[in-house]
């Protein structure tokens, strides 16, 4: 690739055009971006809300919502809201579609139309399933298991089904773009190997997307064909198996739960150097760990069907295999301590919602192991010790890790600086609330209480009101950034093109950037953190 | 879109060229994650004929073998008669293109018309698993089970086949604008590598509707 000089009147991605339509036919990446984060930010809140009415429920023993019914249908909600239409596209299609040509020194990504399509596929999947939630909801847990959900399930399951069948193809499309444009289109010097983090940690991720998701696809069509026609492919009573179902189901799903930290776990990897000005130790461990991690995924799905009756032999074969996992995970954590030791380290929003990160991240790695282990298991499937497990992972990992990335990429999205002190506490305090409502849950599955169960009996009360107090701690914490950080796009203090003296091609294009992104396509001479040859740059 | 680096070049690119293979290879990613879409079923459908052999062959029986071996040879010649439309594109020779576009439609639509007659046979003898089922005793719960999997892939694959004769349409309505006279083949080629695919899945699909367990 030679380098080109665009004919291009410089102007903002921002000002280029500023009718709806500019913006709903955009095929701009980074106006893409923002199209997801408006939705994403709109189901966030949504999927919230319904956790915010599982923990009032939970509040006394007998439930204060008085349907049990009412609260299976919260529950599901929450899980399909969250799982598809947040967690999965929050860091890879939002943040990712924002930075993903800017890290690497190119215009755009590989099929802007596709990347617009996409955006599209995912509404309308978005609004399947919206509708169906709304129109009376759906009460089988987000995994859909049958016959439960073919043949004795209320509600609307075919057509939520259907949402996340359309969804799923929005999310394969944005799998392809993103492999096609890192292996296309970097720039000039940019060898694999120089690559940023967050790059490695996309490609893992889109890995998953473009071979999971169809397995799920597939599945879902079959299991709405037996739904429909009553037909048995899962529903034992009509000669069809509900382990196979379980056994696709779970193809997909325990590789989707590594798309819901992988991108997570290159936020972090991206924001620990640069507040600590010193670079990545051990690079290319930590890359090849989120490949190894993405790999391995496809390997451990039997893990979640220990107490199905499944062979004792795949039992004992899943168990082996998930602990895997944790040699990349824990290499990753150890990287990131080598990092920050005897790093010059800043507190800033976004480095506080990293070091969050690690320790989170670390609390829901260790109690995966207990989880993976055939006989603990058997005491703690399905209960709130794994309902804690995910959420340390999910929660305060991966979205600790979207809370990190929107404050670290803010400055470049925007072209404001959000207010630092305010943006702090914000962070401080979703540490705490996280860790008041979820730890008690550990405690509570230890002792024996299920998941999914609209009451429980008196003596886990005293847990379960800690638990509440602490989601409406983590509450106000998430509302704190909707309003200050839509503050700052009004009121902001403009940001400068580097805010934080990083050294990714992201950062020496202005913020916001020029529509193209590059004046001049940058030739890349060094990896992306050699804070070492670059003391000047310090602020 | 407004500015091109040159005609049919988007401005991401370096030139045609690195288009062309951006493009190419994107089909071919995309054309992965079609494997292992048609690969979950298939191996779904495997499994359940292990677990009940004799239900499946039962319902195999019943399959209109020749419709389904007909449209093998329609999907086979269709391929190679885009492939030619390829290849006298490539020797300049758009007219001969567009017929062979159109040719592969006709191929492409027909076996549709076959596919859509089949049905309605295995529906009208109550083929279809819901409802009143032709076959009865013990094998009925395996047959209707084989009978499940080969409407919904049979289904799937049709879809892909009207998918694809409407792109091939949209190939030789740009070959007679013009498009394609100086030399830029990227979309002939990315259809065509998606053609294939819908021939090969058929290829796949026929012998474990049609064959096994026909004795």
């Amino acid at each position: 690739m030679s380098q080109i000089v665009l004919p291009q009147s410089q102007i903002s991605y921002l000002s280029d055009g500023v009718s709806l339509r500019s913006w709903l036919l955009t095929t701009d990446h980074k106006r893409i971006a923002i199209l997801y984060m408006i939705s994403i930010t709109a189901f966030f809140f949504l999927g919230g809300s319904a956790a915010a009415l599982i923990r009032y429920n939970l509040i006394v023993p007998e439930g204060m919502i008085q349907s049990a019914e009412t609260y299976n249908r919260l529950f599901t909600m929450h899980g399909i809201i969250m799982v598809w239409f947040f967690l999965v596209p929050a860091v890879p299609v939002t943040i990712g579609n924002f930075v993903v040509p800017l890290m690497l020194g190119a215009r755009d990504l590989a099929f802007p139309r596709l990347n617009l399509a996409s955006w599209y596929l995912f509404m309308a999947g978005g609004f399947c399933a919206l509708y169906a939630l709304f129109s009376g909801g759906v009460d089988t847990g987000w995994t859909f298991y049958t016959p439960l959900s073919s043949n004795y399930a209320q509600g609307h399951v075919v057509v939520v089904v259907m949402g996340i069948f359309i969804s799923g193809f929005s999310t394969i499309a944005t799998g392809i773009n993103f492999i096609i444009t890192i292996h296309r289109l970097r720039a000039p010097g940019l060898t694999w190997y120089r690559l940023p983090v967050f790059i490695w940690s996309l490609y893992s991720t889109s890995i998953i997307f473009v071979l999971a998701t169809p397995v799920l696809a597939i599945t879902l069509l079959l299991l709405m064909f037996e739904t429909l026609f009553h037909v048995g492919v899962f529903d034992p009573k009509l000669g069809g198996d509900p382990l196979l179902f379980q056994h696709l189901f779970w193809f997909y799903s325990h590789p989707a739960v590594y798309i819901m930290i992988l991108p997570g776990l290159g936020v972090v990897s991206e924001i620990i150097p640069v507040f600590a000005r010193k670079e990545l130790f051990g690079y290319k461990f930590v890359v090849w760990a989120s490949v190894s991690i993405a790999i391995i995924a496809f390997f451990v799905w039997g893990h979640h069907m220990f107490v199905s009756g499944q062979s004792l032999f795949a039992s004992v074969l899943f168990s082996m295999l998930s602990y895997f996992v944790a040699v990349p995970s824990a290499i990753k954590v150890f990287n990131w301590l080598g990092t920050l030791h005897k790093g010059r380290i800043r507190f800033d929003a976004p480095m506080i919602y990293a070091l969050g990160f690690i320790g989170l991240f670390t609390m829901g790695g260790i109690t995966g192991l207990y989880l993976a282990a055939l006989a603990a298991d058997v005491h703690l499937h399905d209960t709130y010790f794994v309902i804690a497990h995910f959420h340390y992972i999910m929660v305060g990992g991966m979205v600790s890790a979207y809370f990190a990335a929107l404050h670290y990429w803010w400055p470049k999205i925007t072209g404001k600086m959000y207010p630092e002190m305010i943006a702090r506490a914000a962070a401080l305090l979703m540490f705490l609330g996280f860790n008041l409502t979820f730890f008690p849950q550990y405690i509570l599955g230890y002792l024996g209480m299920p998941r999914r169960y609209h009451a429980y009996p008196p003596e886990f009360q005293v847990l379960n009101v800690l638990s509440s107090a602490g989601a409406t701690i983590l509450a106000a914490a998430y509302l704190l950034p909707l309003f200050y950080l839509t503050y700052s796009i009004f009121r902001g203090a403009r940001a400068p093109a580097n805010p934080w003296g990083s050294l990714g091609l992201e950062w020496q294009t202005p913020s916001p950037p020029f529509t193209k992104n590059f004046v001049v396509t940058p030739t890349v001479t060094e990896g992306p953190y050699a804070f070492s040859k670059h003391e000047t740059f310090d602020v | 879109m407004s500015e091109e680096v040159a005609p049919h070049t988007h401005f991401q690119y370096a030139d045609a060229r690195h288009q062309a293979e951006t493009a190419l290879s994107g089909m071919w990613l995309f054309l992965a994650s079609e494997v292992l879409f048609f690969g979950g079923l298939i191996v779904a459908w495997t499994f359940c004929r292990h677990w009940q052999p004799a239900g499946f062959d039962a319902g195999s029986r019943e399959t209109v073998l020749w419709i389904g071996t007909v449209n093998l040879f329609l999907l086979i010649s269709s391929s190679f008669v885009y492939s030619s439309g390829l290849a006298f594109m490539e020797a300049g020779n758009a007219k001969r293109l567009i017929q062979c576009c159109v040719a592969t439609m006709a191929i492409g639509s027909l076996f549709l018309l076959l596919k859509f007659y089949e049905w309605h046979i295995d529906i009208s003898e109550h083929l279809f698993p819901a409802g009143p089922f032709k076959i009865n005793g013990a094998d009925a719960g395996g047959a209707r089970m084989f009978w499940s999997f080969y409407f919904v892939a049979t289904a799937l694959h049709a879809a892909h086949m009207i998918v694809g004769v409407g792109l091939v349409g949209w190939i030789a309505l740009q070959a007679r604008r013009g498009a394609f006279a100086d030399g830029w083949l990227t979309p002939v080629e990315v259809i065509g590598l998606y053609w294939s695919f819908v021939d090969i899945v058929w290829i796949v699909l026929y012998p474990i509707i049609y064959l096994v367990g026909r004795e």
